[in-house]
Order: C-alpha cells, then sequence, then structure tokens
C-alpha cells in the first residue's frame, strides 16, 4: 500500500538523516510516514482525544513529571544499571557486550516505566479503573501493580494460551488485587487480549483507562508509550558514554509490539555512527510460516486501531503469531517501527526460538543473569552483530553494542525446563521429585479453572 | 452530507419515508453458515419489511462485536470464506430484491484488496456502499476518492461520546444515511434501548444529517417501534443472527415479519 510518492519522501527522509538535516526523536504522531493514525470505531475517538490531550499537558507539567521521576527513582529503582557481559562478549566475536538492565526493574521488566506514567494520566483524568492486556503477563503484572499503588481498580485480559503459559504471573496479578479474565476467542493469544480489552473499553470508558502496554494501537498511544519509555535510552546513552567515553557501535533490543526498543532506541535515533538493530521473534523459522516476525514478512494493514506491517492473509485477515516467547507472540508491530524499517535507520530481523534459546542458555551460565525469553532474542541478536562487526578487526574489543535486557527470566523457568528437557513425564526435574508444576494433563486444565473463576467472582 | 450523487441507501429510506414509516436495516454475516444461506436469508430478510440489508465481512478481529457475530464470523472464516464471496452474497440478494444492499467491514480487508478494487467490484454487483465502524471520516481519504468514483455510499458511524465537531465533520463526509451507535458498547441484544440514543438522532439531525439509522442493542419489535419514533431507520444485527443460527432463514423470515410491525404496518410482500 505505500505508494511511489511515499517511498520517494521516505528515501528523502533518510538521506536528509544521514546528511544531519532531520531529527528522528520526538516524532509526536499520529502517523510515521505512512503509519500510525487512528483506525478506531468512532466511540472511543473522544477517549482517545482525553487521554491525548491529559498526556500533552501532563508532559508540560512540571509537578507531573516530578512525580514520575519520584516514581521512577524511589518506586522502581531507576536508573537501572548498564552491566558489561564480558564472559558473555567472548561468544559475540569478542565485542563489548553491555546490558541496559531492566530486569532489575521493579516487577522485573521495561514495562513499570509505562504504567506508572499511565496511571498516573489516568488519575489525572478521575478514571477509577484501568484495564489492560498481557501476554507474557509482564504488563499485566506491572499494571496490576501500578494500580494497586495508585488505588485504582486493574482488570487485566490474556488469552487462554498465555494464562497456561505464565500461570505463575496469573497468580502474581490476582495477589495484586486485580482481576484476570482468560480469553478464548481467536488464538487466545495477546491479540485477542486487545481485543476483548478495547470491547471493555468502548462499553465503559467513563471511569476507565485502557492501559495499552506497548508502543502500538491508535494515537497517542505509540508516540505516549515511548515517552514513558525514552527514559531507557536517555540513562543508556550516558551510561555509556561514562563508561566508555563514546557512543556504542550499537544497539539490540527485541520488538513484540516495540516499547523496551523504541524506549532505548529513542536517545540513539539521532547518532547516525550507531546502528540500531531490533530482534523479531522468528518461532520456528520464517519459512515454517509459525513465526511473528510481522516487519520481516508482514505487509501494511491495520489492527488495533494503527496502520503498520501486519502478519496477514491474501484476504486480510490476521494470521496467528507463533513465539516460545509470549511477549513476543504478536502479528504486527508498533508504527514507528514500520517507519523506522522503512527509511532503513533501524534493521528489524527474526531470531528462531531455538536461537533465543541459547542465548538465553549463555546468559545464564556466563553472567549468572536469567534473561526473559523475549530479551533473549536480543541477545541472541547481539552475537550475530558481535561476529559481523568485529569481523577481520584487530581489536574486536573496540566495537560495543548495548542490548536491551527488557526483563528477567523468572516467568520463564518453566518453558526453559521444558525446551532442555530437564523434566521427566511427570513435569519433576530429572533425577528429583521436584516439580515445576502439577502432572501433565490435570495443571492445565485446573490452573485455567481456577483463573476463571476467581476472574469471575472478582467481576461479580 | 454530500448528496450530489444517487444513493441506493438514501433511496430505500425515503421509499420507507414516503409510506410514513421508518427503514428497517437488517444485518447478517456472508457464509454462516455459507454463502447460498447468506443469499437466501438476505432476500428472506428484504421479502418480510427489511429496506436495507447490510451484510458483514467476517473478519479475525472484530473488536465492535458481542458474542453472538463473533461466534458466528469465526464459524464462516473457519467454514473457508473468502472476502471475495461478499460480492456474490450482494448479488444474489440485488438480483432478487429492491433492497438496498450494503456491506459492513472492518477496513483490513478492504485495504488488503486495494480500496479502488474493491469498491470496483461492490458497485458491480450491485451494492450500495459500505458502512464502516473502524473507519473514521478521518483516515478515509482512499474511501473518499473511490466511493465517489463508482457512486457508493458511505456510512460512517456516530456515538453518543461524539463531540458536536466531529458529528459535524462525520455527517458532512457521511453519504446515505449515518449510523448512530444507540449505546457505549458492542454489537449484542439488550433488554433496552439506551436513552442516549435518542440524542445522538436528534444531534446528528441538528447537525445536517437527513437521514439517521439506528443500531446496537436492538432486537426487537417494541425496540423497532421506540426507535422508529425519532429515527430514519432501525438496524437490527444480533437478533437476526440468533436466529439464522437456531433456526435457519425461516427464523430470519419470521423475525424480519415480526421487527417490521414495530414500524408500525403490515409487511407489504409477505
Amino acid at each position: 500500500m505505500v505508494d511511489a510518492s511515499t517511498a520517494n519522501s521516505d528515501e528523502n527522509v533518510a538521506d536528509a538523516f544521514l546528511q544531519g538535516g532531520t531529527s528522528l526523536r520526538n516524532a509526536a504522531g499520529p502517523y510515521f510516514g505512512s503509519y500510525g493514525g487512528r483506525w478506531m470505531p468512532e466511540s472511543l475517538i473522544a477517549a482517545l482525544d482525553e487521554v491525548e490531550d491529559t498526556f500533552e499537558k501532563a508532559k508540560a507539567d512540571p509537578e507531573f513529571l516530578a512525580q514520575l521521576k519520584d516514581l521512577n527513582k524511589n518506586y522502581s529503582g531507576r536508573p537501572s544499571l548498564l552491566t558489561e557481559a564480558k564472559r558473555f562478549s567472548e561468544h559475540a566475536g569478542g565485542a563489548r557486550i553491555f546490558l541496559k538492565r531492566e530486569d532489575l526493574n521493579h516487577t522485573g521488566s521495561h514495562k513499570i516505566n509505562n504504567v506508572l506514567g499511565q496511571a498516573l494520566l489516568a488519575k489525572r483524568m478521575g478514571k477509577t479503573r484501568v484495564i489492560a492486556e498481557t501476554g507474557a503477563g509482564q504488563h499485566g503484572v506491572a499494571s496490576a501493580t501500578a494500580a494497586a499503588l495508585l488505588g485504582l481498580e486493574c482488570v487485566v485480559y490474556m488469552g487462554a494460551e498465555d494464562c497456561r503459559r505464565q500461570a505463575l504471573n496469573v497468580a502474581r496479578m490476582q495477589l495484586l488485587g486485580a482481576t484476570v479474565v482468560p480469553v478464548t476467542n481467536g488464538s487466545q493469544t495477546l491479540k485477542d487480549a486487545i481485543n476483548d480489552a478495547l470491547r471493555d473499553w468502548v462499553s465503559n470508558v467513563d471511569n476507565t483507562h485502557y492501559l495499552l502496554g506497548t508502543a502500538a494501537g491508535a494515537h497517542p498511544f505509540p508516540a505516549m508509550v515511548r515517552f514513558f519509555h525514552e527514559v531507557i535510552g536517555e540513562e543508556a546513552r550516558a551510561q555509556i558514554l561514562e563508561q566508555t567515553g563514546k557512543l556504542p557501535d550499537a544497539v539490540c533490543a527485541c520488538i513484540g509490539g516495540g516499547s523496551n526498543a523504541i524506549g532505548i532506541f529513542h536517545s540513539f535515533l539521532d547518532d547516525a555512527s550507531v546502528k540500531i538493530y531490533g530482534f523479531e521473534a522468528g518461532g520456528e523459522g520464517v519459512e515454517t510460516g509459525r513465526h511473528a516476525a510481522a516487519i520481516t514478512l508482514g505487509r501494511p494493514g491495520v489492527l488495533h486501531g494503527a496502520r503498520s506491517y501486519l502478519m496477514q492473509d491474501e484476504d486480510g485477515q490476521t494470521i496467528e503469531s507463533h513465539s516460545i516467547s509470549a511477549g513476543l507472540d504478536y502479528p504486527s508491530v508498533g508504527p514507528e517501527h514500520s517507519y523506522l524499517a522503512d527509511i532503513g535507520r533501524v534493521t528489524y530481523e527474526p531470531i528462531t526460538d531455538t536461537e533465543a534459546m541459547e542465548a538465553f542458555r549463555l546468559l545464564c551460565r556466563t553472567e549468572g543473569i536469567i534473561p526473559a525469553i523475549e530479551s533473549s532474542h536480543a541477545l541472541a541478536g547481539a552475537i550475530k552483530v558481535g561476529k559481523q562487526l568485529t569481523e577481520g578487526k584487530e581489536n574486536p574489543a573496540d566495537t560495543i553494542i548495548i542490548v536491551n535486557l527488557s526483563g528477567r527470566g523468572d516467568k520463564d523457568v518453566e518453558t526453559a525446563a521444558e525446551w532442555f528437557d530437564m523434566l521427566d513425564e511427570n513435569g519433576n526435574v530429572k533425577g528429583t521429585t521436584l516439580s515445576t508444576r502439577k502432572p501433565k494433563g490435570t495443571s492445565e486444565r485446573s490452573n485455567l479453572e481456577i483463573s476463571t473463576e476467581e476472574a469471575n467472582g472478582g467481576r461479580n | 452530507m454530500t448528496e450530489q450523487m444517487s444513493s441506493k441507501s438514501a433511496a430505500a429510506i425515503d421509499r420507507a419515508k414516503a409510506q410514513g414509516r421508518a427503514a428497517l436495516i437488517g444485518y447478517l454475516p456472508a457464509g454462516y453458515p455459507d454463502i447460498q444461506s447468506s443469499i437466501d436469508a438476505g432476500i428472506a430478510m428484504a421479502r418480510n419489511g427489511a429496506d436495507l440489508i447490510e451484510i458483514g465481512i467476517p473478519y479475525s478481529d472484530p473488536v465492535m462485536d458481542g458474542s453472538v457475530i463473533q461466534a458466528a464470523t469465526t464459524e464462516a472464516i473457519a467454514n473457508g470464506f473468502h472476502v471475495a464471496s461478499v460480492f456474490d452474497v450482494v448479488a444474489g440478494i440485488t438480483a432478487a430484491t429492491d433492497a438496498a444492499v450494503l456491506v459492513m467491514t472492518y477496513w483490513n480487508p478492504v485495504m488488503r484488496m486495494g480500496v479502488d478494487e474493491f469498491s470496483r467490484r461492490l458497485a458491480e454487483a450491485g451494492g450500495a456502499g459500505l458502512i464502516t465502524p473502524d473507519l473514521i471520516p478521518d483516515e478515509a481519504a482512499e474511501w473518499f476518492a473511490a466511493s465517489d468514483k463508482y457512486g457508493l455510499d458511505r456510512v460512517f458511524l456516530v456515538a453518543p461520546s461524539s463531540t458536536p465537531e466531529r458529528l459535524a465533520m462525520t455527517v458532512e463526509a457521511s453519504r446515505g444515511f449515518v449510523y448512530a451507535v444507540s449505546i457505549m458498547g458492542v454489537t449484542g441484544a439488550r433488554q433496552s434501548v439506551s436513552s442516549a440514543a435518542e440524542k445522538v438522532v436528534a444531534d446528528t439531525h441538528a447537525a445536517g444529517a437527513e437521514r439517521v439509522c439506528v443500531g446496537l442493542g436492538v432486537s426487537t419489535a417494541d425496540h423497532v417501534r421506540e426507535i422508529a419514533a425519532y429515527a430514519d431507520g432501525v438496524i437490527v444485527g444480533t437478533a437476526l443472527v440468533a436466529a439464522i443460527r437456531d433456526g435457519g432463514v425461516d427464523a430470519v423470515a419470521q423475525l424480519t415479519k415480526n421487527l417490521s410491525a414495530g414500524l408500525g404496518r403490515a409487511t407489504a410482500q409477505a
């Protein structure tokens, strides 16, 4: 759908950028090139306008910014560390790899940055209830956390398949006082959770804010979610300058909807010397059709309010995505990423489940850090980039790469134990009677039934 | 409202108006349970009192639809529905009846086929135009061009939450009629019609719309009667989908006849 005139203007932007004439930072939306916009029911436009207006005013309000900064520092634990991964680096051609430790934030991922910002906005709008979608559960947990902190009611929509994959996070959200609603429509994953959250929002918009968890969706969400995550890149840029005295050669992040990525990319977009890479979920391999590589293999379309790259069939029906990582299991991507892909500023590549899990294990064993499987896609990508950038170089350690370690992997231990064949047929860790879950065949059902009942109980 | 070219939807509503009543608009998804049933059911609606027929394109992510329509459209896709079949349904109904036949569709399937190509084929099939639940005029530049080129109606939605500025803009952008959403919510039968509906219709008329039809949550002849008192047309969806699900084409015919009784006259062709 990108016509010739758009393509030309995108090229012009890229040229202008390379000549230092155009800033790619702070794109305000609603459009990023031909992407973004508001492909939404009229019923929700007034609510989107209210969010936009509240956000724009808050952004310019020193009191709001001070409140957010205080929460980031004294609640989330910011700034997050920038840790050099020396032993891991040996596997990346000898390039020096630094990890931006979003896994150390309260709740264990970057998601807290956005939810604190949006929950404060919800309070400003006088809303008493927030709803959220979640894939891996990280955004759901973060939303439940912010809601508890600020005294808001919280309902989280989560695909039934994801509830099974991330049962621990379901319990976590419930402990925090949130109601978790398992979504049984469609593929029962993130996209269907967003559909149900949108249906809830249109029905309860008077008292409810939709706390969207990624830099996708209708305007102002892509620009707003990016704004709340820009702190990642700002810190990383200052930290790498302090620790190495120079800018990195490359920045790597994983991409589902793309919020952690746009957050760290933002500060480096205008540094022409910094190569930027986004790693999508290649699932079982892009050639198998079972993947979530929207930019690599999708084509522009509209889903959930934004025009962006989208996995769709010849009829425009959304194709179900597949990834070992629930958090990347989304068939589209934030519109700013589509734009950055088209103009060539960011390189987007798929990483398979296997590559991600190898990087997962490598980081565990070389650095003593268990990463989220989502973030492991960025780690696997960084290994490739490191080898590429150091090839034929006399001093590979001159090459510096920052990886956004967007979350910790505690939630993924069961998936990893299965992947690495650490469990016997009863789900016990081999050679022990230690169970990561109940025996197969009973646990999946009963977990879901419990969460369904509790969700309904919380609702009634 | 853009009225420089003839509108099949407007003509159908005006025919009802000339009979001193509101128009009845019946919705069913294409391909549920199969293509031939959709054609037969559309014809049955037209012969039992529906003035306009709204044929939905089953879509993977129908965010404005409640559980009944979701279940039907999911089944249609599982049964092998393809978007191009909607033109066969439209052509089948227009060949057999005088009803204006609109297509209700989420936007991505239209984008995927190409807005111009989709519009050309819809016009060839005798379709009246499109109802677009997730396309607002702000994003509709391509659709403006194509609908003008092929003489199709552009039915945009207004809601209780629409501001006066957006009402005026949407009325200006629409052709045929304006679809007033009766309630803040998704499709699905409800006990009573929201009191918000009458105000939305009045505000939309005041913003310059000649024809305003009300949908969402309308399922009984009493609802139809209530809305017909202030709107130019009444749109029924979920109840008809439940009827075809439970009783097939005959049930659709019977329900349409019952609903049209709410318009204040006996059905002419039944």
